[in-house]
């Protein structure tokens, strides 16, 4: 058993109880922070369905990003769509037997990795170049791009051009999730890549990652419009998303 | 208007290249000891004023989810960048409102971020100096919480709450600011923001009936602390007498007259704004609207009707069921509290206004959406209701109505240049600057399609506009109160 392996073993167990604790931690921090005023961005929905509905947009398609910035937008939304597809990909170096959906996307989350390189160096372009983005970048947003981009290029690397011992590999992380050690593969590039996935655990608690948990707590986008008596009016079930274009409502003036 | 020069109008707002510190030197009068007194506020800056304002930073957000997802969550994206209207106008790169949440999420990452403990440079984290304490008092009043940045950010990031707390930071060390804390004082002292005694709001009331009874004959009445009447009307008190607010309040006061529909306003509570909300106070907040729960009940109205003004119908609508709820002793027929243009919506759908459209036939109307109304409420039953409803009111009363361009409306519209406490002749340069974008969309209607006045349901939007206007070379006459077009179409005597 090389130091190696278990140097890097011991770097997995950190990273993920950080990364689990941690990220446990803050949103239990959230969750019980009070939020006494009702502040949802209107229009907004009136129902908790709706807000389920707004939530989804939000995360699934990040409507609002795309109302404001159509470049944002195209690169991030390649990049956490390419980044889902490559972490489901993974599932098969610490699954065994792998199940059949994993092999079948498996495929797909291979081909993603290019995309997922390009929409990387699309954003830290565009960091770069945008002077109002110069402007409100500190050193820890280019280093982040950076280190994602190492991931990814060293993960493309192994993949499509110089290809490692991908099995001793997979042999290796079963031991460390089965707490048994099996010797780790000294390959640079695996090295490289799995130190710096530990590193992108480690940093994901404490740094502007938490926007990805923080959404989901953001009372602008996650509270239901209901805050005033609402007498004399029905609840309207459908345009949940309304922004001005319908018919005008009715309100009546019962009582008169 | 000396040397203050509005930017040139085009047909479109460019984004400005960065001009860093264009607006550094600009920044409102401070509270006077007195001030600051009246609201419990130390008199001059603290002596551990540091430690005191890291204290109160971690005890806001403690006490506000919002607060800390809010500094947690930027990842820098830069959507809202272009967002602001002061950072359009101005061009200062601190108007961005990334950049203006910034100057709170430095200290914020010093003093309570694992990662700013240990490590500043890396993530931009800083201490809380002199400097930085002047560049808050600076940089958070140039922005009049309109929320419009919020709409574009991906995590709902809203730079008016981040703003709201450095002005509560700044007054719990003793830099207040005078217009708004002055006012403040007058609420409480006086019982509205003009400090409008109850002789005198008697009196320009009485004078409106008499106005009004030359005008068009009818005994149109403008009634104050009438025990038993079925409407309290909170409304604000620029309506009493300024330009061009007071054609609005005639026009609520016509609608009630017609529909028979008994209100009264209260002396002790003559006052809908709630500058609080501006300066993140919740306490004082609560104590400016307890004076409506309690008029409300002395007077034994049924019902609560707020006038045009924003900030107060983000107030009434949003936090009043929070701050002085429930409102349980109210008619729970109607919604409480109803907006003005709600009431007067119901009225003409049920056929109960007389109204004649070609007393505006001489005017080509468009709408201004108030930011706090199209962001931080809704009127009628459906989402987006606070859109269409006042909409709806203006085409009942007005053959020729235009909206602007529709990137500058609905809940995309742009602030007037005024809101969120910055409504003073010493942030005159920046109010110039931020009306920009809103002014450019109104003198495209304006060239294109022949639009001869704005409408407006917000006191302070009136009041801005009114001033800044004329500096675009826009006449000020242009701008006029929703419920003047109600009132100036209202045919009395016939249905009285």
């Amino acid at each position: 058993m090389s130091a190696w392996t278990i140097g890097y073993a011991v770097l997995l167990y950190v990273a993920f109880v950080v990364l689990v604790g941690g990220v446990a931690y803050r949103v239990a921090v959230y969750r019980f922070t009070p939020a006494p005023l009702r502040i949802p961005t209107m229009p907004a929905p009136r129902t908790a369905l709706g807000v389920v509905a707004r939530m989804g947009r939000e995360v699934g398609l990040f409507s609002s990003l795309f109302r404001g910035d159509k470049w944002a937008w195209i690169w991030s939304a390649l990049f956490h769509a390419s980044l889902l597809l490559v972490l489901l990909q993974h599932l098969r170096y610490v699954l065994a037997p792998v199940p059949l959906w994993v092999r079948l996307e498996s495929p797909f989350g291979s081909y993603a990795a290019f995309v997922l390189v390009i929409s990387l160096v699309g954003l830290l372009g565009r960091r770069l170049l945008i002077a109002r983005v110069r402007f409100v970048s500190a050193p820890s947003d280019y280093l982040m791009l950076l280190l994602l981009l190492v991931i990814g290029v060293t993960g493309t690397l192994m993949r499509f051009a110089d290809r490692v011992n991908i099995v001793g590999f997979k042999a290796f992380i079963l031991g460390v999730m089965a707490l048994h050690l099996q010797s780790l593969p000294l390959e640079p590039l695996i090295l490289v890549h799995v130190a710096s996935v530990a590193g992108l655990m480690l940093i994901f608690p404490f740094s502007k990652l938490l926007h990805a948990p923080g959404v989901f707590f953001s009372p602008t986008r996650n509270q239901v419009d209901r805050s005033r008596r609402e007498g004399g009016m029905r609840v309207s079930a459908g345009n949940e998303a309304g922004t001005g274009t319908t018919a005008s409502p009715v309100v009546r003036e019962g009582g008169l | 208007m000396s040397d203050i020069v509005a930017p040139p109008l085009s047909d479109d707002v460019p984004t400005p290249d960065l001009k860093p510190d264009a607006m550094k030197e600009v920044r409102p009068f401070k509270a006077s000891p007195e001030h600051q007194a009246a609201l419990g506020f130390p008199g001059t800056l603290v002596d551990d004023w540091q430690k005191v304002a890291i204290r109160r930073l971690g005890e806001l957000v403690e006490g506000s989810r919002a607060l800390r997802v809010f500094l947690d969550s930027c990842v820098k994206c830069g959507a809202c960048t272009d967002k602001c209207h002061y950072f359009l106008g101005t061009g200062d790169p601190r108007n961005m409102p990334v950049a203006r949440q910034d100057l709170v999420r430095k200290v914020y990452r010093r003093y309570f971020t694992w990662a700013g403990r240990w490590f500043p440079w890396l993530v931009g984290a800083q201490d809380l100096t002199p400097e930085v304490l002047e560049s808050w008092y600076t940089y958070y009043h140039q922005c009049s919480q309109c929320r419009r940045c919020s709409v574009f950010c991906p995590f709902g990031i809203d730079t008016a709450e981040v703003s709201m707390a450095a002005r509560e930071i700044l007054d719990s060390v003793g830099v207040g600011q005078k217009y708004c804390n002055e006012i403040l004082g007058k609420v409480h002292k006086i019982g509205n923001n003009l400090g409008l005694p109850e002789p005198a709001l008697r009196n320009t009331l009485e004078g409106l009936e008499e106005d009004v009874k030359e005008q068009c004959g009818a005994d149109v009445r403008f009634p104050v602390d009438v025990v038993g009447a079925e409407v309290l009307l909170i409304t604000p008190s620029a309506d009493f007498f300024a330009e061009p607010h007071i054609d609005g309040l005639i026009g609520y006061a016509k609608v009630f007259h017609q529909a028979g529909i008994s209100w009264t306003v209260s002396s002790e509570a003559s006052e809908a704004a709630n500058f609080a909300m501006f300066i993140g106070s919740h306490e004082q907040m609560r104590k400016v609207a307890q004076r409506i729960r309690e008029a409300a009940i002395a007077l034994k109205v049924k019902r609560i009707v707020v006038g045009e003004c924003g900030h107060a119908w983000r107030v009434a609508y949003s936090f009043w069921s929070t701050l002085i709820g429930p409102l349980d002793f109210l008619d729970p027929r109607y919604p409480q509290p109803q907006h003005i243009c709600e009431v007067t919506e119901g009225l003409i759908a049920r056929g109960a206004l007389r109204l004649d459209p070609s007393a505006n036939d001489d005017k080509v109307v468009t709408f201004h959406d108030s930011c706090n109304v199209a962001r931080a409420t809704r009127m009628g039953d459906r989402p987006g209701g606070q859109f269409t409803v006042p909409r709806s009111v203006i085409r009942s009363v007005c053959a020729h109505f235009v909206d602007m361009d529709p990137n500058t409306i609905g809940d995309k519209t742009f602030c007037c240049g005024g809101g969120g406490g910055l409504l003073t002749d010493d942030l005159m340069d920046l109010r110039v600057k931020g009306a920009l974008p809103r002014l450019t969309a109104l003198n495209t209607v304006v060239q294109e399609r022949k639009v001869t006045h704005m409408a407006a349901i917000c006191a302070i939007c009136k009041t801005q506009f009114s001033k800044v206007l004329p500096y675009y070379g826009l006449p000020r006459e242009m701008v006029i109160s929703v419920h003047q077009l109600v009132g100036d179409a209202i045919v009395l005597g016939a249905k009285d």
